[in-house]
């Protein structure tokens, strides 16, 4: 497959910069955190991308959707890299249209694709239970309860959270608490007697949740995908959603680096603009190769996803630890280069910097992703 | 004969000339040309001085005549005319059976482009059909003692002498100029004009007595650089490519050529390094590497060495679709290079003790060595960053 853009896929990138410089650009995320906005998210915006098709880019024609495929989804997050605009995208349009499609029964489909199409639910993820992601590390059980399962245990760092309507929970049916056996995948309603939800904000100004489940009831038909044998379900929604990350802070490194280069050429010290300084010249150039290797390694990612999901886990992972590197030398080399005021909260660099240390770490840093690159390896 | 007629319709022209393909290497290919190379003394560079096996003469004659030594040129220069897809799966088909490259020069890989591009017909028709059969070999004559990364500052004198061209002075990092048998030269024509526009690409027979060559021992034992001395050579005024005093355009388009050829070395071609490392060092009871540090390393310089690739693809198939930015070549150079020091620091290290061996079969120590030179050649890495710098960044100068 070439690796440019097809025309539809140029067209929704030109439409999404536009529509996010214009409807929600890093002002838009200022204000969010300085009201301290309850959802973390500006809910007309996300109606607006859902009016344009993009809550709908990863379901089937069949349930409301357009299906553009992993690219185009990555086209969009990437964008949205650039412009650090907070949504549920990640979390409801590509990991849960991904497990939901992918996953679901008629019956999931039918009751959840056709109203993530349309903006109407959120979902989330909840996976992680440590400090540290690690998806078959699972200590919340589900207990078999007459006719369904019921859940306890405790959830952490649950993108979207505390806004979603559903959460796609990660629960132990069997075995020890790190096998990969004996891991099962159910869909919460947030309404659930004995769900807690407690809201988090981080250092990106951006929201989390910790998610508490005490006896949490559900039936049989709230298992997505095959009781025990959930993990390889769970990991190909995760894959789909580091990819998208990693189309994030492909656009914040590229964002990072224009603005910085834009400041070199603008900053004068010693009577000189700062640009001219081959010390400088050098770093940025340097950065450029990197950013550059970091949009080729997403891009290759988001088409394997596309056309073979099953095999994209080594490219996935080896782009996820890509960007996590890159993305972040770009943040900081980019507050290095724009001086003292790199280090101030009215340049916009910083909010660069902690939302790709956010990204980084969220379903597993670049470490994470270089030692399972070695596994798949086998060395 | 129905069923032929059928498939014939079905399979797409791609899918024909593939089986056609495989069917004409299947009984062309000698079987000693899909063993895999031994080394440098495998590989075919053609010329006068070329001593060529009987398979490697069969290999090479045959390919030739299917204009296959270089797919994509033209048929009426020695090509075969092949289109980019075409091209492919000619690829692919000698990938399948390990076929060896029936010949590698750099008349191939930068002077053809060169021509192709700012030749005249009449030179093309002179100077393509021989490298193509690999009768003819190219050296480059580029640096100078006083103009390394500095290239514009070339001094060798070429005069006008009206039936032809005289030329006095003095290349150095000449690859293989003692056994090559022509040579593409930047020589200086102006002396009064700016340093840009003084220069002509020309093109001089090196079997001629005022032209000699001087190998340079280099810190790995070898010898593939060479000094080469001009002593009132001649040159025939026809053999100037592109216009006179215009051969820095030339120069820099073939520039560009070697940089990606440069900096896509070692990047497909070799064994994955962590293959390597586990093959010489094993594995702990975990199955890991049974070196942690060396594990993480040799991690990032393969999932750096996967976004390099994809990046070479990507700058390929942007090229193709007429977007992109021409001077990514020099990201390619730049990281290409560097990523392969670090690719040959990590074999030396997964070989340990027994790769300090000086003169050894495998040669691992003089393949390290190499690599040093691969961020100098061709513009060093800071010369990239400079023209990344300018020219895609657009950062000012003082």
């Amino acid at each position: 497959m070439a690796m440019v853009l097809n025309e539809e896929a140029g067209m929704l990138k030109d439409a999404a910069r536009g529509f996010l410089a214009d409807s929600a650009p890093i002002a838009q995320l200022r204000k969010l955190r300085d009201t301290d906005n309850a959802d973390g998210f500006d809910r007309k915006t996300w109606a607006a991308m859902a009016e344009m098709g993009w809550t709908s880019v990863l379901v089937p024609e069949a349930h409301g959707g357009v299906e553009m495929g992993h690219v185009a989804a990555g086209v969009i997050a990437e964008e949205m890299g650039r412009t650090l605009t907070a949504s549920p995208f990640l979390s409801t349009a590509i990991m849960g249209a991904t497990a939901l499609s992918r996953f679901g029964s008629d019956g999931q489909k039918g009751e959840w694709l056709p109203r993530i199409a349309a903006g109407e639910a959120i979902t989330a993820i909840a996976v992680d239970e440590g400090r540290k992601h690690n998806p078959s590390k699972v200590a919340t059980k589900a207990e078999r309860s007459g006719n369904g399962f019921k859940l306890s245990g405790r959830k952490s760092f649950v993108a979207e959270g505390h806004v979603a309507d559903m959460m796609i929970v990660s629960a132990r049916t069997a075995g020890g608490e790190a096998e990969a056996e004996g891991v099962s995948l159910f869909l919460v309603p947030i309404d659930a007697a004995g769900v807690s939800v407690e809201r988090i904000k981080t250092v990106d100004s951006r929201n989390f949740a910790t998610v508490t489940l005490d006896g949490v009831e559900v039936t049989a038909d709230a298992a997505l995908g095959e009781v025990d044998g959930g993990l390889t379900a769970l990991e190909a929604v995760l894959d789909a959603g580091r990819a998208g990350l990693s189309a994030e802070m492909s656009g914040s490194a590229q964002e990072c680096l224009a603005s910085t280069v834009a400041y070199l050429k603008e900053r004068k010290q010693f009577g000189q603009i700062i640009g001219t300084f081959q010390a400088l010249q050098h770093r940025a150039a340097h950065l450029y190769s990197e950013v550059e290797l970091g949009k080729s390694i997403v891009m290759k990612a988001l088409q394997t996803l596309d056309a073979a999901p099953d095999h994209a886990a080594m490219m996935v992972s080896a782009a996820k630890a890509k960007l996590g590197q890159v993305a972040q030398m770009a943040a900081q080399e980019g507050v290095q280069m724009h001086g003292g005021m790199g280090m101030t909260d009215e340049f916009d660099i910083g909010f660069f910097m902690k939302r790709v240390r956010v990204a980084e770490a969220l379903y597993g840093d670049a470490n994470y992703h270089a030692e399972k690159f070695a596994r798949m390896r086998q060395y | 004969m129905l069923d032929n007629v059928d498939k014939g319709e079905i399979m797409s022209d791609l899918e024909s000339f593939r089986e056609e393909t495989r069917a004409w290497l299947e009984a062309n290919c000698p079987v000693e040309m899909r063993q895999p190379m031994r080394g440098e003394h495998d590989i075919v560079w053609g010329g006068r001085n070329c001593q060529l096996s009987e398979p490697q003469k069969l290999w090479l004659d045959r390919m030739a005549g299917k204009g296959w030594t270089v797919p994509e040129w033209p048929v009426e220069y020695g090509g075969g005319g092949l289109d980019k897809a075409h091209a492919k799966v000619l690829r692919e088909e000698m990938k399948r059976i390990k076929a060896r490259a029936p010949l590698q020069s750099f008349g191939i890989w930068m002077l053809g482009p060169a021509l192709l591009k700012y030749g005249t017909h009449e030179q093309k028709l002179e100077h393509l059909p021989p490298i193509t059969r690999g009768e003819i070999r190219w050296a480059q004559g580029y640096s100078e003692p006083n103009a390394g990364s500095d290239l514009a500052a070339v001094m060798t004198k070429c005069e006008d002498k009206g039936d032809h061209y005289l030329i006095n002075g003095q290349k150095i990092w000449t690859s293989y100029a003692d056994q090559a048998d022509w040579i593409f030269a930047l020589v200086r024509t102006d002396f009064t004009a700016k340093k840009h526009e003084g220069i002509s690409f020309i093109l001089v027979d090196m079997g001629q007595p005022g032209v000699t060559t001087k190998p340079i021992k280099l810190i790995s034992g070898k010898s593939p650089f060479c000094e080469t001395f001009f002593d009132d050579a001649r040159a025939e005024k026809h053999n100037v490519v592109g216009d006179l005093n215009k051969g820095w355009t030339v120069a820099k388009y073939l520039l560009t050529h070697e940089r990606e050829m440069i900096g896509g070395m070692g990047s497909g071609a070799m064994r994955p390094a962590g293959d390597v490392a586990v093959q010489m060092i094993g594995k702990d009871e975990q199955g890991r590497l049974d070196d942690p540090v060396l594990r993480t390393d040799i991690t990032r310089l393969e999932i750096d060495g996967l976004a390099f690739m994809s990046t070479m693809e990507r700058v390929a198939d942007e090229a193709k679709a007429g977007q992109g930015v021409g001077a990514n070549s020099s990201v390619l150079k730049y990281y290409g290079t560097e990523l392969n020091k670090r690719r040959l620091e990590l074999m030396m290290d997964s070989v340990g003790q027994d790769g300090l061996e000086w003169g050894a079969d495998d040669d691992a120590a003089a393949h390290w060595l190499r690599t040093k030179g691969n961020s100098i050649e061709g513009g060093t890495s800071e010369v990239q960053l400079n023209i990344i710098s300018k020219r895609i960044l657009e950062l000012p100068t003082s």
